[in-house]
């Protein structure tokens, strides 16, 4: 990425450099489309980013740089909010001492998701303020007034992006300003961060006041923007549906909202009385929809098919017009993606094809086992559910059924969740025992080739340990582990499938896109340490 | 201030370099001193399925996402995309696709979409120079030549028409 003082840049690149130039301290999370580009681009820019081995442990390390008095971001997709979800609650409670922004990349519509969940959601059970920006400018302008906002609240901020923010360039302009730094120094606070019940009622009162001054400050109106135009027509939105709007209904009175919980209703309030008819445009649930007509305001809003994927000016109009249906003329679907060409998963699926395996199926490239020709796949729900859904399908079902039944998960996905199922496998075996399969193509493929703790590279690429899948596997006291090329896995599983053992078999080949860059990676250590032994 | 908007739709499969091709127009715009969106999908569409990547430019462009039927150019890489994607077109919009690269020698095989960007170039007022710097900033040294090439290619086969 070339900074300048004029940009195009996706709205991925503008959270890095406003991170970078915010004074934030370490930037931490685990690849998922669409946030992947924050850190790697942090990284890049000269900031300090790091991959963890999931998003609840991301969050985790990013709440102890904030207590500690340095700026933290956690980057994470929709879902990896779930998985980061347990210290979310409790961490609104404790709040922070320098700012801890935490990024939700939704994905409306699913263009690389298991589901469209609005994470507009968290932000009200939570108990968390929320910024949403409407395009790569206000990304990067929000992304510092985040930083403050958390530092004038100390409170940690969810900041609420998604994929045609994420992923869509548009013109930055920014004079290069930087926040001072925040030096980290450690302050004791029992009180305020062990969350004991007898300190966590405190810190749970205390929470509300920091919202409700949040939400006076919110109706000052620093975040929103207030467009009186022709007042038959008011309509209130948030994010990227602004700019669908602003191309819909040009001449139409807008009210875009910026921190969109707690919500600034006097504001809106006024807003919808300056305008003879009010129509709240947004993505996804009727999040805005249900909090102003909860307040006693008299909106209207979109029919419920337009919950569903995402909007664009079309669709706006036709919510405008109150239509009910989204696309009047149904379009024939484009092609699906399939797994590479010499991807060593094909092996794999097309003998689990052919041996009519029950196959409880994870998150990844290897999802891509669903379709034809393989159609190897029999569920797939979050990551790591392969193997906890194949044991409980062992569990069930008929001894010969049971034995068909084979949890295959991808490395980077084994790291993140799968090492649980793994204990809960040794912990409570299914009488016909089990087989795991770790498809280990060494990189996190489906998000674009990151590392993680298995690879031994740090997110730059640099040497760091490397977590042995088979060793730890073997410490938690499986009855076999083996390795194998794709090639020799159809005797390994068959003899697996016949005992009643619990058995992991890990399938390694690297990636057919990463292999060559593995290679450069492995040679750059490589020399690095020559010149390292060299100067000593 | 005008409102008018050019919209350039590129589509095609996962690994053909549609995006690599919007990035190029994207910039291009960019450098001409225009308000600028793109908009994309990566994720699972990297896996040699449906990619398309919109460009948007003119002196203020609000939303990321070319209108369907507001498209001035449909620029595709792979002509059974073309059926899927022809609604974005507008009535008078212009579609290039490979069909319009048959009768040449591209200098690589994987040039088309710098070629097509070639023929596109014809119908913008874009300066050649930025159109060039817009390539050599996108892409690896090394395939310089070869893209610059099939860049002019394109842009001398409108002239045959």
């Amino acid at each position: 990425m070339k900074i300048a003082e004029r940009m195009l840049l996706s709205g991925n690149e503008a959270v890095a450099l406003a991170a970078l130039r915010s004074g934030v301290n370490l930037g931490v999370g685990y690849p998922g489309t669409p946030s992947t580009e924050i850190l790697e681009t942090l990284g890049e820019i000269g900031g300090r980013a790091q991959w963890s081995p999931n998003e609840k442990v991301a969050l985790e390390v990013a709440l102890g740089v904030s207590f500690s008095g340095g700026r933290a971001l956690a980057t994470m997709k929709h879902v990896g909010l779930n998985v980061a979800a347990d210290p979310l609650f409790t961490a609104a409670y404790t709040g922070v001492d320098s700012a801890l922004v935490i990024v939700s990349a939704d994905d409306p519509g699913m263009a690389s998701s298991q589901n469209e969940q609005d994470n507009r959601r968290y932000a009200e059970a939570a108990g968390l303020p929320m910024i949403e920006p409407a395009d790569s400018q206000e990304a990067y302008d929000f992304f510092m007034q985040a930083v403050k906002l958390s530092e004038r609240w100390n409170i940690p901020v969810l900041f609420r992006l998604t994929t045609r923010i994420c992923h869509s360039k548009t013109v930055v302009q920014c004079d290069g300003a930087t926040m001072p730094a925040a030096t980290p120094a450690f302050r004791r606070d029992i009180k305020g961060r062990v969350m004991i019940p007898g300190y966590a009622r405190l810190a749970h009162r205390r929470l509300r006041s920091k919202l409700a001054a949040i939400s006076e400050w919110n109706e000052e109106g620093e975040l929103s923007e207030t467009v009186l135009h022709d007042r038959s027509l008011g309509i209130i939105t948030s994010g990227v549906c602004a700019m669908h709007v602003r191309e819909a209904a040009p001449r139409a009175s807008m009210l875009k909202l910026g921190l969109t919980y707690p919500l600034p209703m006097r504001q809106i309030a006024e807003f919808i009385q300056n305008v003879e008819r009010c129509v709240v445009v947004e993505e996804g649930d009727p999040f805005l929809v249900d909090a102003i007509r909860a307040a006693g305001l008299k909106i209207d809003s979109k029919s419920e098919s337009f919950r569903f994927g995402e909007l664009n000016s079309e669709r706006v109009r036709l919510i405008l017009q109150g239509e009910e249906e989204p696309d009047a003329v149904p379009r024939k679907p484009g092609k699906p993606p399939q797994l590479c060409p010499g991807c060593p998963h094909r092996n794999v699926f097309q003998i689990l094809h052919d041996m009519d395996c029950i196959v409880s199926g994870d998150i990844g490239c290897y999802t891509l086992g669903v379709m034809p020709p393989f159609e190897a796949m029999d569920t797939c729900v979050c990551m790591g559910a392969s193997l906890g859904v194949g044991l409980g399908l062992r569990h069930s079902l008929p001894a010969d059924e049971a034995r068909r039944v084979v949890s295959v998960i991808g490395d980077s996905t084994f790291i993140h969740s799968g090492i649980t199922g793994l204990v809960e496998m040794v912990y409570n075996p299914p009488a016909t025992g089990h087989v795991v399969l770790i498809l280990d193509n060494g990189t996190t493929a489906m998000t674009g080739l990151q590392e993680h703790p298995a690879t031994g590279r740090t997110l730059d690429h640099h040497r760091t340990r490397q977590v042995s899948m088979e060793r730890l596997a073997e410490s938690i006291g499986l009855d076999s582990v083996e390795v194998v090329e794709p090639g020799a896995m159809e005797p390994a599983l068959t003899a697996a499938l016949a005992r009643n053992d619990l058995s992991l078999i890990i399938v390694r080949r690297p990636c057919v896109l990463a292999a060559g860059k593995i290679r450069q990676y492995e040679k750059a250590i490589a020399e690095d340490a020559a010149c390292a032994s060299c100067a000593e | 201030m005008n409102d008018i908007v050019t919209n350039v739709v590129f589509a095609g499969l996962g690994g053909q370099g549609v995006l690599k091709a919007s990035d190029i127009m994207a910039e291009a715009a960019f450098e001409s001193g225009f308000d600028v969106k793109k908009a994309e999908i990566h994720g699972m569409s990297q896996r040699g399925g449906s990619v398309t990547s919109d460009v948007r430019f003119g002196e203020r462009v609000y939303s990321p996402m070319a209108p369907v039927g507001g498209a001035d150019f449909l620029v595709v890489l792979s002509e059974d995309q073309i059926e899927i994607n022809q609604h974005y077109l507008a009535p008078s919009g212009k579609l290039l696709s490979e069909n319009d690269l048959r009768d040449v020698k591209l200098p690589h095989p994987k040039s088309g979409n710098v070629a097509l960007l070639g023929i596109l170039s014809t119908y913008l007022n874009l300066d050649e120079s930025i159109w060039l710097d817009a390539i050599r900033a996108n892409l690896p040294e090394k395939i310089h030549a070869v893209n610059l090439e099939a860049f002019a290619l394109g842009r001398s086969l409108n002239g045959a028409r």
